[in-house]
């Protein structure tokens, strides 16, 4: 099995109070980490340092030759990053939104690829309706739609919060879709405070229990 | 690569044309201002051709500036922005085109609309290429370097009055010399030399504002 990821002693102070300290664990090739803590523990942000747009947090991290060049930050177009903020355009379509988010990985989806992502997360007949008069579940899965495209080079994803905003079957077709993922051999990395209910999950426990 | 970047571009522009309200705000500020300087100053046509090279680009100035805060913030605000620097097409790029779109739906459109305010100001017909083609470049480069001062305070809920502080000494160059330019060849003086250093300026501010405004949101975002 190949470490993907090794990070160590990663430390995170924000307003003076420290979130976590002495911060150690690596990431297999292939496993869901799943990471908990209480609200205000610091997940979001150690997220974001592991893709590499915060650098609150301290400490080492090397991820490995596939997904880096350089080691410590990772090449765009190896991962899907799904923050809090979504990452949807209220003023563009579903279908402007996804293309775009495509693009900014440098590839090229037919159309019909597209489509069927949004189809698959329920959004047929909102293809072309503004992002904005959808309601907060719908733009979440507009967002979501990008982990159904089919796109061999992304090996990768950090999902934050993936679950919010999400309805019953729609919970249960997202927790389908990482376990495949993560058979298929990708690799996911998750903040939620949903567990997921059938796969065997690695649990990262950060901030002092409440 | 350049498919992606044609994307980017298209996003942007078809993102100016839904928010239009945005970009109609400027044009109007020009508008308004450069007609109020007859009415409120003098009326007196010589006075007036005087001052029009100043009033202009003064004006065109201003109006530019109040859209560059919204530069970056929609984007910064859904999280566009964070995918942007994560992207692996160069973010500095993807910057340059955001600039480059800005400037298509602002500093161009106050540029093709100041032949019609210099005839209000009594600017001589003759100085009229001149002028749009320093305004041209004058609003060009004021996309580029507003941009590093956006990119700084997109995080700020009220940046706006940060943004105008921080990139008016930057300007103050340009300023000086697209009104000299104008006046000069008014005046039949010459007038080339400012004229290229206004060029040398923007094509500088073409080469290290996508980098610096990189950097700054990398910081903004980072935080």
């Amino acid at each position: 099995m190949t470490e993907l990821l090794r990070a160590e002693n990663l430390y995170c102070e924000r307003d003076e109070r420290v979130l976590f300290n002495h911060l150690d664990f690596s990431l297999q090739a292939g496993e869901i980490l799943h990471v908990k803590g209480p609200n205000g523990a610091g997940k979001t942000t150690l997220l974001r340092r592991l893709v590499g747009l915060s650098w609150v947090v301290e400490g080492q991290l090397k991820w490995h030759d596939s997904l880096s060049e350089q080691g410590e930050k990772l090449d765009g177009h190896g991962f899907w990053y799904l923050a809090h903020r979504p990452a949807v355009t209220l003023q563009q379509t579903p279908l402007e939104n996804l293309a775009f988010a495509v693009a900014l990985h440098n590839q090229n989806l037919p159309s019909e690829a597209i489509w069927q992502a949004l189809d698959t997360v329920g959004l047929r007949g909102y293809e072309d309706v503004p992002a904005g008069s959808l309601s907060a579940g719908q733009q979440r899965r507009v967002s979501l739609a990008r982990l159904y495209l089919d796109m061999p080079s992304i090996k990768l994803w950090l999902l934050d919060e993936p679950f919010t905003a999400l309805d019953v079957n729609a919970v249960r077709q997202l927790e389908r879709r990482i376990e495949a993922f993560a058979e298929s051999g990708g690799t996911v990395v998750m903040t939620s405070h949903h567990g997921l209910t059938h796969t065997a999950v690695r649990e990262l426990l950060i901030g002092a229990p409440l | 690569m350049m498919l992606a970047l044609a994307q980017m571009m298209r996003r942007e522009l078809s993102l100016a044309n839904r928010r239009r309200a945005d970009l109609a705000n400027p044009l109007f500020f020009f508008l308004i201002v450069v007609s109020l300087f007859p009415i409120g100053v003098t009326p007196d046509l010589e006075k007036l051709s005087e001052m029009a090279p100043g009033v202009l680009w003064v004006a065109a100035l201003l109006a530019s500036l109040l859209s560059l805060d919204l530069l970056f913030r929609h984007d910064y605000e859904d999280g566009s922005l964070e995918q942007m620097l994560l992207s692996s097409v160069p973010p500095q790029l993807l910057v340059l085109c955001k600039i480059l779109s800005h400037w298509l739906v602002t500093g161009l459109p106050l540029t093709l609309l100041s032949p019609l305010l210099s005839v209000m100001l009594a600017l001589p017909g003759s100085a009229l290429p001149l002028l749009m083609l320093t305004l041209a470049l004058g609003t060009l480069t004021l996309s580029l370097l507003g941009s590093i001062g956006a990119a700084l305070t997109v995080g700020l809920r009220k940046g706006g009055l940060l943004l105008t502080i921080l990139i008016m000494p930057l300007f103050v160059p340009v300023i000086i010399f697209g009104t000299s330019a104008i006046q000069a060849f008014v005046n039949g003086m010459p007038w080339v030399a400012q004229l290229s250093l206004l060029g040398a300026i923007a094509a500088g501010a073409f080469v290290v504002s996508p980098w610096l405004t990189v950097a700054a949101l990398d910081v903004t975002v980072g935080d």
